[in-house]
């Protein structure tokens, strides 16, 4: 497997208290990772490391095969890292196509001088892009506001897709979901996958993340304690892992 | 791939009788428009005054002092945040302006410059202190609005200052083709503001901050150069408003502009814009704008006492925007 991403020996600690005691992690391309765990096992923080809002203590993060150092969120895109919060972390004034673009908008120049936001290419890739992942987000919807969780989920995965990100970090990105609208959320997981990235995929819902994902890491007290492939585990594997019941039994 | 729920198309809610579908889509700014031009009709009716050249090129040569201010503080009400310092700043300005020329005789031009060098060095002041000491910005241009009026006040001695130069005041009370000067600077600015807001990037960015902060902070978007711009934007607006000021008056008055820093904001809201962030126009901030110059106007001709027109502002001012929640809620579909 060849590692698109790989996180060796994260360590880091807020003030007195450790959060991350040298994690290990590898992301191949065309994979979903899931990464699940008990609340305060880590699981954020680690992705936080890894989408630039935190930087470590000691430990290295590597993007196909070279160090890099992620400092700020931006950087992280720059690398082709994107996230997908369960937050559904959007501007809820803008349109569809805005938030699809936030922060690299086209340009185009006026009279040759002037850069405005090339509006009507931002439109047309917009349709294009929600036509391809078969979401019928309206078209005409003026701000994203007016769209439902599952639909303004869509849309940051629609910006994934559409900026070919290598790395997506799904961050409990159904949590906030309506039952109905999980599967097509898994659904798009499993197509950026397809599509070639590489899918962090952190979740509470074990029969969620055994339908979605291809491996499991099993991450407690700061540790990742377990992988597996999803076919060859169970829940309450899984579960022993979470809690502790193997650590104990060692 | 299942498609679910995820696929309420937005037409459904439409539906209904072509004026609820009206409704549901002109924007707030139409009717405020729309009350506007009722206003005129009125007062053109009751008013034998109103409808005169001479009253309208008054109104425009107003609105354009006021729709400045107001055009400046739309840009930190966008961010979600305000500017309660606009009206001090135009005071101070002024006083800072006329005592150049009238105390250390500068030129026009030199004192100009200076005086506009000042307005955005507040602002940037103002921008730097929301965003890197995370002081609210409430707080901030409080601190703004009691603080440079004081300064306006000591300056001055409390006393207007006069001797300006001739020109200024015809500068004024000049128009090209009928137009008063100042209208057309105020419309030019205008249209610099709403190119600014609606096809730039950093236009943009303001609505994004203002509508979710954190999510502009992730995908990249350096907050504080935007913040520093927009409150920088509305210092110097707030004192271009204040130069015209003096140049209308020709004089400087340590008191002049004051509580015109509400009537700017309540101009943008019932234009609007939402003090929650994210929305608000420079058109609708010029309509709101026309609307309280208009009803200023209107009470005066008809001779309505003062103090019913500031409760007259106040009732509209509720209306507008219990109107526009009204109408959030029903296309959200709660109400």
């Amino acid at each position: 497997m060849a590692a698109l991403l790989e996180v060796e020996g994260l360590v880091k600690s807020f003030g007195p208290v450790d959060v991350l005691h040298g994690v290990d992690l590898a992301l191949a391309a065309g994979e979903v990772l899931a990464l699940v765990g008990d609340n305060g096992a880590g699981k954020s923080t680690l992705i936080k490391h890894i989408a630039g809002v935190y930087r470590p203590d000691a430990g290295e993060i590597r993007l196909e095969g070279r160090p890099v150092r992620i400092e700020t969120p931006g950087r992280a895109r720059e690398l082709g890292i994107e996230t997908v919060y369960q937050d559904l972390a959007l501007a809820d004034e803008l349109s569809v196509g805005a938030n699809i673009f936030l922060g690299r908008e086209p340009v185009r120049r006026l009279l040759g001088l002037i850069p405005v936001i090339d509006k009507a290419r931002i439109r047309g890739e917009t349709d294009a892009l929600l036509a391809r992942i078969e979401s019928r987000i309206p078209r005409k919807a003026k701000t994203v506001s007016r769209l439902s969780g599952g639909q303004r989920q869509a849309v940051s995965i629609a910006r994934a897709l559409y900026w070919q990100a290598k790395v997506v970090i799904m961050d409990e990105p159904t949590a906030a979901l309506a039952v109905m609208e999980r599967e097509h959320v898994i659904g798009l997981a499993r197509r950026l996958a397809a599509e070639g990235a590489g899918v962090i995929y952190i979740g509470h819902n074990l029969i969620e993340i055994l339908e979605v994902a291809d491996r499991v890491s099993v991450m407690y007290r700061g540790r990742i304690v377990h992988v597996t492939n999803a076919r060859e585990t169970n829940q309450q594997e899984l579960i022993k892992y979470m809690t502790g019941f193997t650590e104990a039994a060692h | 791939m299942s498609e679910g729920t995820l696929s309420r198309p937005v037409e459904e809610e439409a539906s209904g009788s072509f004026l609820v579908e009206l409704q549901h889509r002109l924007p707030l700014e139409t009717y405020v428009l729309a009350l506007t031009v009722l206003v005129w009709v009125l007062l053109a009716i009751f008013s034998p005054y109103f409808w005169t050249a001479g009253n309208i090129t008054n109104i425009l040569r107003q609105v354009s002092i006021d729709a400045i201010l107001a055009f400046g503080s739309l840009f930190p009400i966008i961010l979600a945040g305000i500017d309660l310092s606009v009206g001090s700043v135009a005071g101070l300005s002024g006083v800072v302006f006329s005592m150049l020329i009238a105390d250390a005789g500068q030129g026009l031009l030199v004192a100009f410059i200076a005086t506009m060098a000042m307005g955005v060095v507040i602002g940037v002041i103002n921008g730097w202190a929301i965003d890197r000491l995370g002081i609210p910005p409430f707080i901030v241009t409080l601190a703004g609005l009691q603080g440079y009026r004081g300064l306006a006040l000591l300056l001055s001695g409390g006393m207007t200052i006069s001797g300006m130069p001739a020109g200024l005041q015809a500068f004024s009370l000049s128009s090209v083709a009928h137009v008063p000067t100042l209208f057309l600077l105020m419309a030019v600015i205008g249209l610099g503001a709403h190119f600014l807001l609606a096809y730039t990037r950093l236009g943009r960015y303001m609505y994004a901050i203002g509508s979710n902060a954190e999510a502009a902070r992730r995908v990249g978007i350096r907050v504080i150069h935007v913040t520093t711009v927009a409150y920088a934007l509305a210092a110097g607006f707030a004192t271009l408003s204040g130069l015209l000021l003096v140049a209308r008056l020709s004089m400087g008055s340590p008191t002049a502009a004051t509580g015109s820093e509400l009537q700017a904001i309540a101009a943008a809201v019932v234009g609007g814009a939402s003090l929650f962030g994210g929305r608000g126009t420079i058109l609708g901030c010029f309509i709101g704008a026309l609307l309280f110059t208009t009803i200023g106007n209107g009470a005066n001709l008809l001779g309505v006492n003062s103090f019913w027109q500031m409760v007259i502002e106040g009732l509209l001012i509720a209306f507008v925007v219990y109107f526009d929640n009204l109408q959030k809620r029903r296309q959200a579909g709660i109400g």
